[in-house]
């Protein structure tokens, strides 16, 4: 857990040195679509307006300077699958997004959604010393959480103090300074794959690009797709992507639980393939143009021309009903929605104050979406659209960009983790003499 | 139900927008502002620098530069604005002026450019009778030369020459005879110009005896003699000239001391003024006495 520590705070490092810059690249690496979005910081409040109120959810610091989607290719379930292509695809990207700004960009906050996030609820409890607790010793009381065995194969990607409690008060969001004798922490942990995340850094290292932080696609969708209120009372907020759906479960402005269905949208559109026997690429155009998942009347006079390129006249003019394009597609939205539905049952999301439920993603847009998952998550489900940033083109401000959005927001104001937070001297003694030594040795 | 010579068409490989490897290192690079800044300012600086270099590099054309150089330069300079018609020359007299006329030599009219003032001012001051001069561009194309001449406040016998020289010891003029200074008075010896004031302190003070006074001679570089007609002196001591000269003035206005038949007054030891007198005065001094001695 050392060297992820380390990991982490060289990350944190190279974000300070990206905001000295002033500019940061921000990366979703979906399953679909890559986008880009090169992001330029005047400082905090330079955007500041002229009235009382300051900067809202802290996005006012930087501003959208480029903007570039390219179609994802070798990405799978949100999960790097052919290295060369993704690293090809992300060159497009973020040389469009360059060529926008005009700038250069040696920096990237990326976010991953696959990998099979896991989440974890860890606790510790720490004796204050002297009374009154310090920033030592947040970092002991968090190094005090029992670690569960989460496997060899696995990174924690995200470690957040969720709560803090002195003695008897609870839900406290800073205990420093305060007088008290027993500090305990609820930290949220996420894990994911090791070989999923390392493919990641792999590919942005092989593009001459410095990886300054790593999230987690449905935590940057939950912070730019959920308002205020919905944050902080309780609300998941579902990510329906192209090869992944995230699930974040966001709680008094912490995401307190994270998992992801490994189905998406393209799932949905090679279910249309194999149904209707016609290409993805064609699978794709029907899907967005006349896909839905609520079937009326009127669909089945309105026929959709599939087409074909055989040569053969019957077989190219093939028409299908828009209801039998919904009967295909229902099925497998419905399924996702069912294994989301699971997912939230299983986290407890019915203990919640508020169970208010945002869809966002690309695959949010199917008409009638809204409809069907009230009937499958609850009464409180809404479409979500990114929150609205500076400087960002009309192209990308739909539901599809909630995650790379959510990555800007991740950027401006990254939550406190684990490694913001010196580790107490006491936990790594014996390590720091040997690598004392080792230094030695390699450097004489 | 292919044909079977013709060439299979290919289907269009769906564009490809990946740039390579290396036009993303190219584009990013040309995105970094150090070379941004190199191109944009230091290579076009670089082409000029080459270019200037190369051309100034041929001998022709250097030469060609340096003569339109002048050529532009001297439309300049003999522009009538800056042309110099004459020379004004005041503060003195004619004489002087044509001396300073003929120290200047310029063939007017001359570019104000080509004027070294400075100079022109070291070589009127040198003129022996201008203490000081200010050179300077006049008004509608004058030389203005200001002079401060040298007064002349004594006359120096130098062997045959008769120099005028100022307060200051310093030579201001030659003059061809006496008579055309009278007015000043005339010394002599080694080193007297340097004690100018002293002489001229005399000078006042013999002021009684101005109608026979010839001029006044250091002698031995210590005290003065005050020469008179007749070949009379009055022999002054180097300290305490004045008095010495006030008693024999007394003495001539009592006695008409000098009127007499006296060669020199040797007023050199204070306490025992000395006459000297003609031979025959002596003598007939002594017969007079020996008369009456023998009445």
């Amino acid at each position: 857990m050392g060297d992820l520590y380390d990991s982490q705070r060289a990350m944190r490092n190279m974000r300070k040195a990206a905001m000295q810059r002033g500019v940061i690249a921000i990366l979703d690496i979906g399953t679909s679509k890559i986008a880009c979005l090169v992001l330029r910081f005047d400082g905090p409040e330079s955007f500041r307006a002229a009235d009382g109120i300051g900067s809202l959810a802290g996005q006012s610091s930087f501003r959208v300077i480029g903007a570039a989607t390219t179609r994802s290719r070798g990405v799978k379930f949100g999960e790097v699958d052919a290295m060369q292509e993704t690293e090809r695809a992300i060159r497009t990207a973020v040389q469009a997004a360059q060529k926008m700004a005009n700038v250069r960009v040696d920096h990237v906050i990326a976010c991953i959604s696959g990998g099979r996030p896991k989440s974890y609820g860890l606790a510790g409890a720490v004796d204050i010393e002297n009374g009154l607790v310090t920033d030592g010793d947040i970092g002991r009381v968090m190094a005090a959480c029992d670690v569960p065995d989460y496997g060899a194969e696995r990174d924690v990607l995200h470690a957040q103090p969720v709560n803090f409690a002195l003695d008897h008060r609870s839900g406290m969001a800073d205990p420093r300074g305060q007088i008290g004798n027993q500090l305990t922490t609820d930290m949220h942990m996420l894990t994911v794959d090791s070989i999923a995340l390392q493919n990641i850094f792999y590919c942005i290292k092989r593009c001459d690009l410095e990886l300054a932080g790593i999230a987690s696609s449905a935590y940057a969708s939950g912070i730019s797709s959920l308002v205020e209120d919905e944050q902080e009372l309780g609300a998941a907020c579902i990510d329906l992507g192209g090869g992944s759906t995230g699930i974040s479960v966001f709680m008094k402005k912490h995401m307190i639980y994270s998992d992801a269905v490994r189905m998406g949208g393209d799932h949905v559109t090679s279910d249309i393939a194999m149904g209707l026997s016609v290409s993805m690429a064609t699978a794709e155009r029907v899907k967005t143009f006349y896909g839905g998942v609520v079937a009326t009347g009127m669909d089945d006079r309105e026929m959709i021309e599939i087409g074909g390129d055989t040569g053969d006249y019957e077989h190219d003019r093939r028409t299908v009903s828009r209801a039998e394009l919904i009967g295909i597609m229902r099925p497998r939205v419905e399924e996702i929605l069912e294994e989301v539905r699971m997912r939230l049952d299983a986290a407890g999301f019915e203990h919640l104050p508020s169970q208010q439920i945002v869809l966002t993603g690309g695959a949010s847009q199917i008409p009638g979406l809204d409809g069907l998952a009230s009937k499958i998550l609850g009464q409180q489900v809404r479409l979500g659209r990114p929150l609205r940033v500076q400087g960002l083109p009309q192209a990308a401000i739909g539901p599809a960009f909630s995650g790379a959005v959510g990555l800007t927001l991740f950027a401006a104001h990254p939550q406190d983790e684990w490694w913001d937070f010196e580790i107490p001297a006491e936990a790594h003694p014996s390590r720091s003499l040997k690598r004392a030594v080792r230094w030695f040795k390699d450097n004489w | 139900m292919q044909p079977l010579n013709a060439t299979r068409r290919h289907r269009a490989l769906p564009r490809d927008p990946a740039p390579s490897k290396w036009t993303y290192k190219l584009q990013r690079m040309m995105l970094t502002p150090g070379v941004r800044g190199l191109l944009r300012v230091g290579v076009p600086l670089a082409l000029i620098g080459i270019i200037a270099v190369s051309w100034y590099s041929q001998e022709d054309n250097r030469l060609a530069t340096v003569a339109k150089y002048e050529a532009l330069k001297n439309t300049v300079q003999q522009r009538p604005e800056f042309m110099i018609a004459e020379m004004v020359v005041t503060g003195t007299d004619e004489a002087l002026a044509a001396q300073i006329s003929a120290a200047l030599p310029m063939d007017f009219p001359a570019s104000s450019f080509a004027l070294d003032l400075e100079a022109m001012r070291v070589a009127v001051e040198a003129l022996d009778g201008v203490r000081s001069a200010r050179v300077r561009l006049g008004d509608a194309g004058t030389l203005q030369v200001d002079v401060t001449p040298r007064v002349a406040v004594a006359i120096w016998r130098d062997g045959q020459n008769l120099r005028l020289i100022d307060e200051d010891g310093v030579y201001a003029g030659l003059i061809a005879a006496r008579a055309d200074r009278f007015d000043l008075p005339l010394i002599a010896g080694e080193g007297a110009q340097d004690y100018i004031a002293e002489a001229l302190a005399l000078y006042r003070d013999a002021k009684p005896l101005h109608a026979r006074l010839r001029g006044m001679v250091r002698m031995g570089e210590r005290r003065w003699d005050i020469v008179l007609d007749r070949n009379q002196r009055i022999l002054l001591p180097a300290e305490g000239a004045m008095a010495a000269l006030d008693r024999v003035i007394v003495l001539q206005q009592a006695n008409d001391l000098l009127d007499r038949d006296v060669l020199a007054v040797d007023m050199r030891n204070a306490d025992r003024p000395t006459l000297k007198m003609n031979t025959e005065a002596a003598g007939a001094l002594r017969r007079a006495s020996q008369y009456e001695a023998e009445n």
